[in-house]
């Protein structure tokens, strides 16, 4: 699906954010990513975006990619303020000029899927911040893209919610057969959800661990629980303490 | 509140013309000083049919002048947002255009453009007076997008024309429409400034009453007019600020209102 080699980043102001990243993805993996603050997680997903360019090295795909084959939630939610709820999830049908009742139906499927029907007129000022992610995430899905870039798109939600989430991911990303790189803070997460878990040094961001969660798919409650999920956080929070020095 | 809002400045300028009306009565101003507001009132129902003729032609100038601005300046800063050549070009010229005083070129404006048609002279200097606060702050709105929204739109493989379309112009509102709030007004001291400049036999704008009842010692009639005037003046205000509010205060930041 991808297949990154060598890849650096440093930033015009002369900031290196990225050193020798290599990284292979199958098709369908679910990948999380790890690390201290502003060790360049976002801006690794960037450049796997093709947003920004890299300074060495390369990124493949396995496929010619189109456009919205890739849907990406940025950390912050980057909505359209003058638009409301429906239109900003319809956006990338709109670049792409699907016609409009198509484009609304879509829109209010997604929106069902992330618990926002009811919101659809709304805009964007009047939802608290885990809505307006949820807002975004509806729009990352609605092209039903093969790769699915994520960038801590639950982080400012409450437990419930997001392990409902978690949950609903886990089940489009089945259903689908979609390749996800998701960037997190939480261990716990990350094991919840991935089939691999990378863990990033600080600044300049290298890949220090690589972990691979060996548990039975698909992942409900009961796994949350498991003498073997609490290992795997301890072993990652373990990891994370090693590579932020 | 809103009652008050309206109440509160109506009673004060009743109350302050009430006072003028005593004192000019008290003191025996004479009428080619100081008319009264009653005179003036009368002066202004007798000559209603020229001061209100007066009043469309130069409201007929300024609103041409104002929404050639504003399409002209939003026409050029977009180009302006598709490339920083054309800008840095043509900005200046802007600059020198909007820093030189009108009323210095308007001779110049009066003999090259209005020798057949000195209207389309008033229609050009009002149209200089205001089309820069248009362009100026069109051209800072179309770039202050945010970047993220540009990127979302790079990555679905957006064309230049649907960014500037969904997003830039959108983002340009809140900058555009208080800069229509100043060239909408400006227009109106344009024409006005103009009609004066290209004097008698030119127009036939409220500046040319103002003028024409000064030589007259038709002091009423010259309140009369300055009264239109600003009346113009004060609903071009009021119109735009409506508009600014119909369009921003669905989303826009300066539109909310805080629960207390
Ligand atoms: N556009 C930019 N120009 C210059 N430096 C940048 C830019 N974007 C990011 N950086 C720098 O690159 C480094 C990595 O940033 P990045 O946003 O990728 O961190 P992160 O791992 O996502 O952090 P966090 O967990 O806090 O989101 C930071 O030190 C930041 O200062
Ligand atoms: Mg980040």
């Amino acid at each position: 699906m991808l297949s990154i080699s060598g890849l650096g980043k440093i930033f015009s102001g002369g900031v290196a954010a990225l050193e020798n990243i290599d990284l292979r993805m199958a098709r369908g993996e679910f990948i999380a990513l790890l690390g201290p603050s502003g060790c360049g997680k976002s801006t690794l997903l960037r450049i796997v975006a093709g947003l920004i360019a890299p300074t060495s090295g390369r990124v493949e795909w396995a496929a010619a990619l189109q456009e919205g084959d890739i849907g990406v939630v940025f950390q912050e939610p980057t909505l359209m303020p003058w638009a409301n709820v429906r239109k900003n999830v319809e956006t990338p049908l709109r670049i792409a000029g699907v016609p409009a009742t198509e484009r609304t139906a879509r829109a209010m499927e997604m929106l069902a899927l992330v618990g926002l029907e009811n919101f659809a007129l709304a805009y964007p000022r009047t939802l608290s911040g885990g809505m307006k992610m949820r807002v975004a995430i509806a729009r990352a899905l609605i092209t039903r893209p093969p790769l699915l870039l994520l960038d801590e798109p639950f982080a400012a939600l409450d437990e419930i919610t997001r392990q409902q989430l978690n949950d609903d991911l886990l089940d489009i990303c089945n259903k689908a057969q979609l390749s996800v790189l998701f960037v997190t803070h939480s261990a716990a997460e990350a094991v919840y959800l991935s089939e691999r878990i990378l863990i990033m040094s600080a600044r300049p961001g290298t890949i220090r661990r690589e972990l691979r969660i060996n548990a039975p798919e698909p992942r409900a409650e009961a796994f949350r629980h498991s003498q073997q999920f609490a290992a795997y956080c301890g072993e990652i929070s373990a990891a994370l303490r090693e590579a932020a020095v | 509140m809103s009652a008050a809002r309206i109440l509160a400045p109506l009673l004060l300028v009743l109350g302050l013309l009430a006072l003028w009306e005593g004192l000019v009565h008290i003191w025996q101003v004479p009428v080619f000083v100081l008319p009264a507001p009653s005179a003036i009132g009368q002066a202004l129902y007798e000559d209603f049919a020229s001061l209100a003729f007066s009043a469309w032609m130069t409201l007929r100038i300024s609103l041409t002048a104002f929404v050639l601005a504003v399409l002209g300046g939003v026409a050029l800063a977009m180009l302006f947002s598709q490339s920083r050549m054309i800008e840095m070009a043509l900005f200046p010229l802007a600059v020198i255009l909007q820093v030189t005083p009108i009323v210095a070129i308007a001779p110049l404006i009066v003999i090259w453009a209005g020798m057949d048609n000195p209207n389309r002279a008033l229609l050009l200097m009002a149209w200089i007076a205001a089309f820069f606060p248009v362009l100026s702050n069109m051209t800072l709105g179309l770039r202050a997008a945010d970047h993220g929204l540009l990127e979302l739109y790079r990555l679905y493989g957006a064309s230049r024309w649907q960014v500037l379309i969904q997003i830039r112009m959108p983002s340009a509102l809140p900058y555009l429409l208080p800069a229509m709030k100043i060239s909408g007004g400006l227009a109106l001291i344009g024409t006005v400034v103009a009609e004066f400049v290209a004097g008698s036999g030119a127009s036939m704008g409220l500046a040319w009453r103002i003028m024409e009842s000064g030589n007259r010692l038709q002091i009423a009639k010259m309140f009369a007019a300055l009264l239109l005037l600003s009346l113009l003046g004060i609903a071009v205000f009021f119109c735009l600020s409506a508009l600014e509010y119909l369009l921003l205060r669905r989303w826009h930041e300066s539109r909310v209102v805080r629960e207390a």
